[in-house]
């Protein structure tokens, strides 16, 4: 069984069709790709999982439990974290203000907090910064951090490398393979080059649809198709 | 220049402009018994605004929702503090300091009482609805305020209700040529022993922490796992409690009121929120501290000007700061 199924999702903004029909299914454990060009939908896809749109008709599926309609909290609380596109940081609070909010009980577990702290130093340097002063990379850290300072099953990830330099990817890579241990990513990624070093299953949405799916050896080996499906001359 | 801002940065920055007024009050007034006497006076009608205006600005920043019929707590509170006046006026005027306090007391805490439970109605009923509908939440909120202003009339007529004082808040301390009004002393400590509470609650508790999480940013919070609607149940029933007492405070400053007072005042309370800026509790106070001590120096200085004044105010402030002087979201 998978971890994660979506069927027939398609999901309306307002009045426009954004979503046609996307189905994948996100196996438990390892890294799971979403690729697909600006503007695709794949934005769309995440918030409808989170529940922040509405994905109807559709329908999602976590450990074999029907999530569609659930409040966006409630489907958090199943224990399925959230990094959004513009990571969601709350400015004013501090680093350590940031990830306290995110805990159940509003407590550190110290093990998780240090490991947090391993794996970006930054956030412990700056714990008692507003976050709003942090550098892009730093808050992208923060909103990954968030994303783990609870044992969660799926972390939803959208975009993080955007903008970021390549040391700063590279560390991001890093962190990911090390979480991806324990937990399941559903990933988002323009980058490609990143995206393939870090995903065993993928899928490409493409105009509200999904138009690729299998593993990432055999996508990353199809140039014709990757040339297709990503690239921007279309 | 730079080293200029710096300097008035480390020093308070905006939290500065109340000075700043006070010390050209200062000069163009030239008496400083006077200045002194406007300055507690508008030191305490900014208490009393704060009360009423913070829990206007934290249901506009957790939840976007723009409550026209806010001014409804202010006016009932006040009625409801002053019924309760009137009908312990015994105690009021018995010359005990324990029985005069009690009055007070018992009626602040039935306009807070109010404020809860029609709070609770009054968000479940008719915001509830209207969640994310700004065009509709002016209309059905402003209808609610006039039906709140017409039920005042039917129950206390519309002739102004006098309101009762206990006699300690009576009379004024003199000191030297200097006169300062008990009751507005009262009116700033009260109010900013409010502030206070508001402020830890906000600052050291894990609610406020979600309260000013989702005021940044709601979707966020609910991401993490958090039902923000809940949550703002709480924070609209404390608005309107708070807006309930400031209303009393208020009747017991003016002395006469009348059932459209909430009304009056709601302008100024909106100005002292889009000064303050949207969603902070600290940019409420310094709003209504402005707005308080402008309202009062220029009702001495230019009486014809005092409204005008706070409007001019606003202008000048939101030209230069377009999201208000300490807006909730950086
Ligand atoms: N809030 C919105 N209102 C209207 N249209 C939107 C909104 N968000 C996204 N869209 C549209 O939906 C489509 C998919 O957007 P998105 O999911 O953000 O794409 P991606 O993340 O793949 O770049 C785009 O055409 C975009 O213009
Ligand atoms: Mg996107």
């Amino acid at each position: 069984m998978s971890l994660l199924s979506i069927r027939n999702m398609k999901t309306s903004i307002g009045q426009y069709a954004v979503l046609h029909d996307v189905t994948f299914d996100v196996p438990e454990g390892g890294v799971f790709v979403l690729l697909g060009r600006n503007g695709a939908g794949k934005t769309t896809t995440l918030r409808s999982i989170m529940g922040l749109w509405s994905p109807s008709p559709g329908s999602v599926t976590f450990r074999g439990q029907d999530i569609t309609g659930m409040h966006t909290a409630d489907i958090a609380r199943l224990g399925i974290a959230y990094v959004p596109e513009n990571m969601g940081i709350f400015g004013t609070l501090t680093v350590d203000e940031n990830l306290i909010l995110a805990t159940a009980n509003g407590k550190f577990d110290k093990a998780r907090l240090a490991r947090i702290h391993e794996l970006f130093p930054a956030l412990e340097r700056f714990r008692d910064k507003q976050a709003w002063s942090l550098s892009g990379g730093q808050k992208q850290m923060l909103s990954v951090a968030r994303a783990i300072i609870e044992p969660r099953s799926l972390i939803l990830i959208d975009e993080p490398t955007k903008g970021l330099a390549p040391s700063i990817v590279a560390a991001m890579a890093e962190a990911f393979r090390e979480i991806s241990r324990t937990t399941t990513i559903l990933l988002v990624e323009q980058n490609f080059n990143f995206a393939k070093s870090l995903g065993r299953d993928m899928a490409v949405i493409d105009d509200g649809r999904v138009a690729h799916a299998g593993t990432m050896a055999d996508f990353a080996a199809d140039l014709d198709l990757q040339d297709r499906l990503l690239s921007l001359s279309v | 220049m730079t080293a200029l801002t710096q300097t008035l940065g480390r020093a308070g920055g905006v939290n500065l402009l109340p000075v700043f007024i006070a010390v050209i009050a200062f000069v163009l007034i030239g008496a400083p018994s006077s200045w002194i006497t406007l300055t507690v006076a508008g030191l305490a009608m900014g208490m009393m605004l704060f009360l009423m205006a913070s829990g206007l600005s934290l249901v506009f920043g957790l939840m976007d929702v723009l409550n026209f019929g806010h001014s409804a707590f202010v006016s009932f509170g006040a009625f409801i503090s002053a019924t309760v006046l009137a009908g312990l006026g015994g105690w009021l005027t018995a010359d005990s300091w324990a029985l005069n306090s009690m009055a007070l007391i018992a009626a602040y805490l039935a306009a807070i009482t109010f404020g809860l439970i029609a709070g609770w109605f009054f968000e479940t009923v008719i915001i509830k609805p209207v969640y994310r509908d700004h065009l509709r939440q002016i209309l059905i909120t402003i209808g609610a305020m006039i039906v709140a202003e017409q039920t005042i009339l039917a129950f206390w007529g519309g002739t102004p209700f006098s309101v009762a004082r206990p006699a300690f808040l009576e009379g004024s301390w003199i000191i030297g040529d200097v006169s300062i009004e008990i009751y507005r002393a009262f009116a700033f400590a009260l109010g900013a022993a409010v502030f206070v509470m508001l402020y830890l609650v906000l600052n050291r508790t894990r609610i406020g922490l979600l309260i000013r999480a989702g005021v940044e940013d709601r979707e966020m919070v609910e991401a993490l796992g958090f039902r923000v609607d809940r949550l703002f149940i709480g924070v609209f029933m404390l608005g309107s409690a708070l807006a309930a007492l400031g209303g009393a405070m208020w009747a017991g400053y003016e002395t006469l009121i009348t059932p459209h007072m909430g009304a009056d005042l709601m302008i100024v309370v909106f100005i002292v929120v889009i000064i303050g800026g949207l969603g902070s509790i600290e940019g409420t106070l310094l709003g209504a501290v402005l707005v308080g001590l402008m309202s009062n120096y220029v009702g001495f200085l230019a009486p014809k000007l005092a409204l005008a004044s706070n409007m001019i105010l606003m202008v000048a402030i939101l030209l230069w700061r377009p999201n208000g002087l300490r807006p909730a979201v950086k």
